[in-house]
């Protein structure tokens, strides 16, 4: 091989390198930091001046609360969504394209933006205590209902053409067909993508920290309009303290948060290679 | 008398011919409003996008009713909560500017690095693993990279081990990690742009004699442009609106940025720490927080329009 040639190989790969070594760093640092904070106290105990005694059970519960809410709200709406587009649209109406572009700017909207939409949306329903679950929800529902949308419109594209053909020539409806043949067969990709599609929601902070999300929470939350924090902006907060002792509060609520995200990833590729067709 | 059609049992005269075959089927009223349900879905994103716009201008009028447009765009000096209060913006846009510049000077070379290596290299089975792992490096919440930025790469690297002068935040730290964080979608998108451009344009470069390097470098490169392009304008879209970072790493003071190892607060870092205090609705400093908005949501809007622009000026299809 040329010299150049291989100085440009060794180049892509230390690029690579670089990536893998941060990640590897990141890892490490988070782990060494927040390892002697790992204990039962973290999940059983409330937040707490005291760093030897806080834990961030309101935390994870606020996560569980917001995560599952929008969920409930995401996946019927952001399904429904990508089903309209992808299966009845006739694709040459204004509307039709003015949604697909709109789509594709919805997702690159900051996420901030959508917390700045909450918060307005709330004032103007008279909404004095903007920190309750479903506030969180609504933000984190339109902020990654463009995802779900894409990722859903990706697996109904990918079922083939002839079985929604097979279908109606058996006489079912366009519906029924939607329902019993092309929906079913996507199943699998839409529950990928819509899984990856919350686990950025779980690690989302900033649309929270414009709704007020970053309190003081002494007890669990327990509905809808409770109010309530979560874990990435329990982070935020203990991060921001100056005692060592919440440094490594945020290090062990940091390989909490990654764990549980490590999982529904694994899940999601799990869901992916087993359960996938390909035609 | 006998006709034929009588003989060969046609349509005996007389009765009411029967109805030609419809293929409409039955009307279904149930079906019609769950397609109208559909459509509904369908729309909100569009009423989402509406209601940003709405969100975000009405509180901003009344801001630039008590601040000129001009001041608030051209002023050098941010202090909404001082005393003799000054609303103008250029402070975070510089901060802005220097954390961007920054993640996309790490990005850009080190993400199309991984994209090349991914798409004209690997062996399927090593990018088969390759990619999931730098994909985990895009699923690490922002927090986390703020914590890591701040912890270790401000604290420990930046000021213990390199000795450069620095207080506790940087812009420089914050836009290193962001870039960081910013790798993989750029690799992502470009690798599948390079993916897509037709072997036999490499084969064609191969039987005139040129090398990898120069055939992923004057042929796939250029062939790929567009997508790569929109990789970059995507990465230059989450940089400008990426907030725990910078809110953690970049620090609170809003001041014109100058030098990377000073700290400065941004556009985002401004809304997520104004959003800390409890600002009463329809007060200046609620309204502050949606004119800085705004001009964000305005700023990645324009980035964005400019990127399908250019893919759809450039791509080339084969």
């Amino acid at each position: 091989m040329r010299p150049t040639a291989l100085l440009f190989l060794l180049l892509l790969w230390f690029s690579l390198f670089v990536a893998f070594a941060v990640l590897i760093t990141l890892l490490v640092t988070i782990f060494l930091t927040g390892q002697n904070k790992l204990s039962w106290n973290l999940i059983t105990n409330f937040p707490s001046a005291d760093p030897e005694e806080a834990g961030a059970r309101p935390a994870i519960l606020g996560s569980v609360w917001a995560i599952g809410t929008t969920a409930v709200l995401t996946l019927p709406l952001g399904i429904a969504a990508a089903v309209h587009l992808e299966e009845f649209a006739d694709r040459k109406r204004w509307f039709n394209k003015f949604v697909e572009l709109n789509v594709q700017n919805l997702a690159a909207v900051p996420s901030i933006v959508y917390g700045l939409l909450a918060l307005a949306f709330l004032s103007m329903l008279g909404v004095t205590n903007k920190n309750i679950v479903i506030g969180g929800a609504l933000a984190l529902t339109l902020l990654i209902l463009p995802v779900i949308i894409i990722a859903t419109r990706e697996a109904i594209r990918a079922v083939p053409r002839e079985i929604r053909d097979g279908s109606l020539a058996l006489g079912a409806t366009p519906w029924q067909t939607t329902w019993r043949q092309v929906l079913p067969a996507s199943v699998p990709g839409i529950a990928t993508g819509s899984i990856l599609a919350l686990s950025r929601a779980l690690g989302e902070a900033a649309p929270l920290l414009v709704l007020g999300a970053l309190v003081y929470i002494t007890f669990d939350p327990n509905g809808l309009l409770s109010g309530y924090t979560t874990l990435p902006i329990q982070i935020f907060n203990w991060t921001g303290r100056p005692q060592e002792g919440f440094h490594e509060l945020a290090g062990a609520t940091s390989i909490l948060l990654l764990a549980v995200l490590i999982l529904m990833n694994a899940l999601a590729i799990f869901i992916r290679n087993k359960f996938q067709k390909r035609w | 008398m006998t006709t034929v059609s009588e003989r060969t049992g046609g349509p005996a005269t007389g009765r009411a011919p029967a109805p030609s075959a419809s293929f409409a089927g039955r009307r279904r009223p149930g079906e019609f409003l769950i397609k109208l349900g559909l459509r509904v879905a369908a729309g909100i994103t569009v009423i989402t996008t509406v209601g940003i716009l709405i969100a975000l201008l009405i509180p901003s009028l009344s801001f630039f009713a008590e601040v000129p447009v001009l001041e608030f765009l051209f002023g050098t000096r941010w202090a909404p909560r001082f005393a003799d209060a000054s609303f103008g913006v250029l402070p975070l846009v510089t901060a802005t500017l220097w954390t961007t510049v920054i993640a996309l000077l790490v990005a850009v070379p080190f993400g199309l690095g991984a994209a090349i290596l991914l798409a004209e290299y690997a062996k399927p089975r090593v990018r088969k693993i390759l990619k999931p792992l730098l994909e985990i490096l895009a699923g690490i919440p922002t927090v986390v990279y703020g914590f890591f930025a701040l912890q270790f790469v401000q604290g420990t690297v930046l000021r213990d081990w390199l000795q450069l002068p620095t207080g506790a935040f940087s812009v420089l730290a914050a836009g290193l990690v962001m870039g960081v964080m910013i790798i993989p979608t750029i690799a992502s998108i470009a690798e599948d742009a390079m993916s897509a451009v037709p072997s036999a344009l490499r084969q064609g470069s191969a039987a005139l004699g040129a090398n990898r390097m120069q055939t992923t470098l004057r042929v796939v490169f250029p062939a790929a442009l567009s997508g790569i392009v929109a990789a970059v304008v995507l990465g230059i879209s989450r940089a400008v609106g990426e907030t725990m970072i910078v809110a953690i790493a970049a620090g609170s003071q809003a001041q014109m940025v100058s030098n990377p190892l000073e700290q400065g607060q941004t556009m985002t870092g401004f809304i997520a720490n104004a959003a800390l205090g409890d600002s009463r609705v329809g007060s200046l400093e609620y309204n502050t927080l949606f004119a800085v908005g705004l001009l964000l949501f305005l700023i990645t809007l324009l980035i964005n329009f400019i990127s399908i622009r250019f893919v759809r000026r450039f791509r080339e299809a084969y």
